[in-house]
């Protein structure tokens, strides 16, 4: 697990190129901080910030291949690089290292681009092919590994993170206003948009070649689901069907532990992360570290499900207590290491877990995440269940009591009336038929925080949908699939890697060199589930009913029966009353003037809301944190503020500096 | 707003709904004047109160007006619009 970046086109010279690249990958330090390289050559060169995991003496990088003519700058991991390897060396293949760095490059030497086919593994890397003059970037399946790219003066540049670019001359920061529309309705921008108007994310799941003047960027794999009729057919039994659940998971966990320095696990007390320990404790010699995070308030504290677990499983236990007031205190912090925009405080208690995870001398935990996606756990897919079972019969008193059943664990809204809950859930007749039905409360709640936008914002967006922009891109044959495969693509498609993976996974991690690894999000195991019919996925009301039936008997039944709790953090809540200061400096009228997104008035009155305490909605809860981080963003990485005629020169400059003087 | 020792003085309708408005522009609206939204327009579909907003609505409303508003009446149809909230103010003023 490392940093990488480069470029591809002409430079001044070698020692020209050269100097660029290590101005990017200085900034991608943290991300490896165990060795350097460089490799460059005409018209290319490759960087890499190394994290040691696998084959800690052989595994520099860059790495050539055998006759130096292909090279590669790699981040992440092949798992199954054992059994490529081993195939490789019984047809004659041989090999100088015992990396599955070099894995890569040997079958890429044999099957061209084709061999990203062959990986199971989390990865974002470079190849750079001489005899071709051809550089091959890839990224993995399901987004777990970051890779971006731009172009300036004619020459492509990629890195690991955002903020490596940024260090090319003539790539400066600027919001693009779409990724904003976006972010503010769905959490997140739709890749390969970035919040970056010159920068895009490689896909995942997507490949990128590049000849000279020639840039092609393809997929080469994509989530699918069967038919809905295809789904009813299935005759599998239910139990044939948790069998192989478990078989597979048993085996992806298996692989995600291969590693030349110890593997820890992450704890949360809930179903998913409980599975994926209990699964790694069968197969590891020596006793498993694990770590979790528990909270102040108890609406978000799991701390006694957590203690159960290590009782259970009898891990070595870390656990680290977050306090509201450490979340204030990091989130700028979180926002550098995430570079975006975030609507949710969510990742800022991972960021401080991670560090937790270093100070202990790990590189590598896994992670129970991807399962409510893969299995259906969220309640959002209840959610659209209920509603739709309701609009069948408009006016059941029975049906439309089954609102109370959702979200069990949020106190604002178990406190609602019946009538609050219709009110609020009921599906509009027109919704029926969209393609966006399950996720549509949760959007609309979402994008009515865009109140908040300046006029000037608004102008610029020229009345973009981004509900219209999202249901465009869709697959062709997403209209087939069943519901809940539905609002399944929605989430593991895009919530998974627009936002899970990256804000809430790869940057708070990799912001102090810790590696996650998802056993959930093997896509031998993500295929297989997608095929399994959707009534044994959310049987009635009972979310992950087959991967409980799979993992039965591994967990004790307080964990294996528990209702989802999905991982949370308070929001608002973090920065009321007497926040640090940099908070009032964010949303003070002046800040809000000067970086043009936001109106100044409507914003200072969310201020006075958040500092008597008062913002309990989800609207305002999601534009505090977005406003704020959307502040802490642009003070982190931009120079060229949307609306910098808005005021005079002098009075601009010194409000700036009151920005930027500020501590956290 | 009123004095503290106004509050529980008897309000008049224009009044009272002067002062939803008021604070429902302060609260949930945040932009635009006071004339943006109507007296009978649905707050939740005009997307100003959410499915936990409504808390802060009933809160105020105790707060400010001196009301007990029991559970079975935090319904849509008592508190979905400033017409229909300055109405359930006047039947259940205090004495």
């Amino acid at each position: 697990m490392c940093g990488v970046v480069g470029y591809f086109g002409a430079t001044a010279s070698r020692s020209a190129g050269r100097a660029e690249l290590t101005r990017m990958v200085g900034a991608l330090r943290h991300r490896g901080p165990d060795a350097l390289g460089y490799h460059v050559e005409d018209g290319v060169g490759f960087g890499h910030a190394r994290l040691s995991i696998i084959d800690i003496a052989g595994g520099q990088q860059p790495m050539a291949g055998g006759d130096d003519d292909t090279w590669i700058t790699f981040n992440g991991e092949i798992f199954n690089y054992v059994e490529l390897r081993q195939a490789l060396v019984a047809e004659g293949v041989r090999f100088r290292t015992q990396s599955d760095t070099e894995v890569i490059l040997k079958l890429y030497e044999k099957l061209g681009p084709r061999c990203v086919e062959s990986f199971n593994g989390d990865f974002a890397f470079a190849i750079w092919d001489r005899r071709r003059r051809q550089l091959f970037m890839a990224r993995d399946r399901m987004g777990v590994r970051p890779l971006f790219h731009a172009s300036v003066g004619g020459k492509l540049y990629f890195a690991s993170e955002v903020k490596a670019l940024l260090e090319v001359p003539g790539l400066t920061a600027e919001l693009d206003p779409i990724a904003l529309d976006q972010t503010f309705t769905f959490w997140f921008p739709l890749a390969p948009r970035t919040h970056f108007k010159s920068i895009s994310e490689l896909p995942p799941g997507h490949l990128l070649v590049a000849r000279e003047g020639h840039v092609e960027i393809k997929p080469y794999w994509r989530l699918e689901y069967p038919d809905a009729d295809a789904d009813r057919a299935d005759r599998r039994s239910e139990a044939e069907i948790a069998e192989e659940v478990r078989a597979l998971l048993i085996d992806a966990t298996r692989i995600r532990l291969r590693s030349d320095v110890p593997v820890g696990s992450y704890l949360s007390g809930g179903l998913d992360s409980s599975i994926v320990t209990a699964a790694a404790k069968g197969l590891v010699a020596d006793r498993l570290t694990s770590f979790s995070i528990g909270f102040e308030e108890a609406e978000y504290d799991e701390s006694a499900f957590q203690e159960h677990m290590v009782a259970a499983l009898g891990t070595e236990h870390h656990s680290f207590r977050c306090r509201n007031a450490d979340i204030a205190r990091v989130f700028p912090d979180v926002v550098r290491a995430a570079e975006r925009p975030m609507l949710r405080t969510a990742p800022a208690p991972l960021f401080l877990l991670s560090q937790r995870v270093q100070d202990r001398g790990f590189k590598v935990v896994l992670t129970g995440e991807g399962a409510d996606e893969v299995f259906a756990g969220y309640d959002i897919f209840k959610e659209a269940a209920v509603r739709r079972f309701c609009a069948r019969q408009p006016g059941s008193r029975f049906r439309s009591s089954l609102f109370k059943r959702l979200y069990p664990y949020l106190p604002g809204l178990q406190g609602q009336s019946p009538a609050y809950l219709e009110a609020f859930f009921k599906a509009r007749p027109e919704d029926l038929a969209d393609p966006l039905f399950s996720h549509l409360p949760r959007f609309r709640n979402t994008a009515a925080a865009k109140v908040f936008f300046s006029d000037d914002l608004r102008r610029e967006l020229a009345g973009y949908d981004a509900f219209a922009d999202l249901r465009a891109r869709l697959p062709a044959d997403f209209t087939r699939w069943h519901r809940l495969s539905q609002a399944q693509y929605l989430e593991t498609a895009h919530l998974l890697p627009g936002y899970i993976l990256c804000s809430q996974g790869d940057r708070v991690a990799m912001a102090h060199a810790v590696e996650g690894r998802f056993p959930f999000l093997d896509h031998r195991l993500v295929e297989f589930a997608a095929r399994i019919p959707p009534r044994l996925k959310l049987k009635g009301l009972r979310e992950k009913h087959i991967l409980r039936k799979a993992a039965r008997d591994m967990l004790p039944p307080l964990v294996g029966n528990r209702p989802k709790q999905p991982y949370r953090a308070p929001d608002a809540q973090s920065f009321a009353g007497a926040a640090p200061s940099y908070v009032e400096a964010c949303l003070a009228p002046a800040t809000t003037r000067q970086m043009g997104y936001f109106d100044p008035t409507a914003v200072a009155k969310l201020d006075a809301k958040r500092r008597n305490g008062r913002i309990v909605g989800f609207r305002d809860g999601v534009a505090l944190v977005g406003v704020l981080s959307t502040a802490l963003w642009h003070q982190s990485f931009c120079r060229n503020p949307l609306s910098n005629n808005k005021t005079g020169g002098h009075e601009r400059a010194s409000e700036e500096r009151a920005v930027l003087a500020i501590e956290p | 707003m009123l004095q503290k020792n106004e509050q529980y003085s008897p309000l008049s309708p224009e009044l009272t709904a002067k002062e939803v408005r008021s604070f429902i522009e302060e609260n949930f609206l945040f932009r635009g004047n006071c004339e943006s939204i109507r007296d009978d327009e649905s707050l939740i579909a005009a997307g100003l109160i959410d499915s936990t907003g409504v808390l802060e609505l009933v809160a105020f409303l105790e707060e400010q007006f001196g009301i007990e508003v029991a559970d079975a009446d935090i319904m849509p149809e008592n508190l979905d619009s400033i017409r229909a909230i300055t109405s359930y103010i006047a039947s259940h003023k205090p004495r």
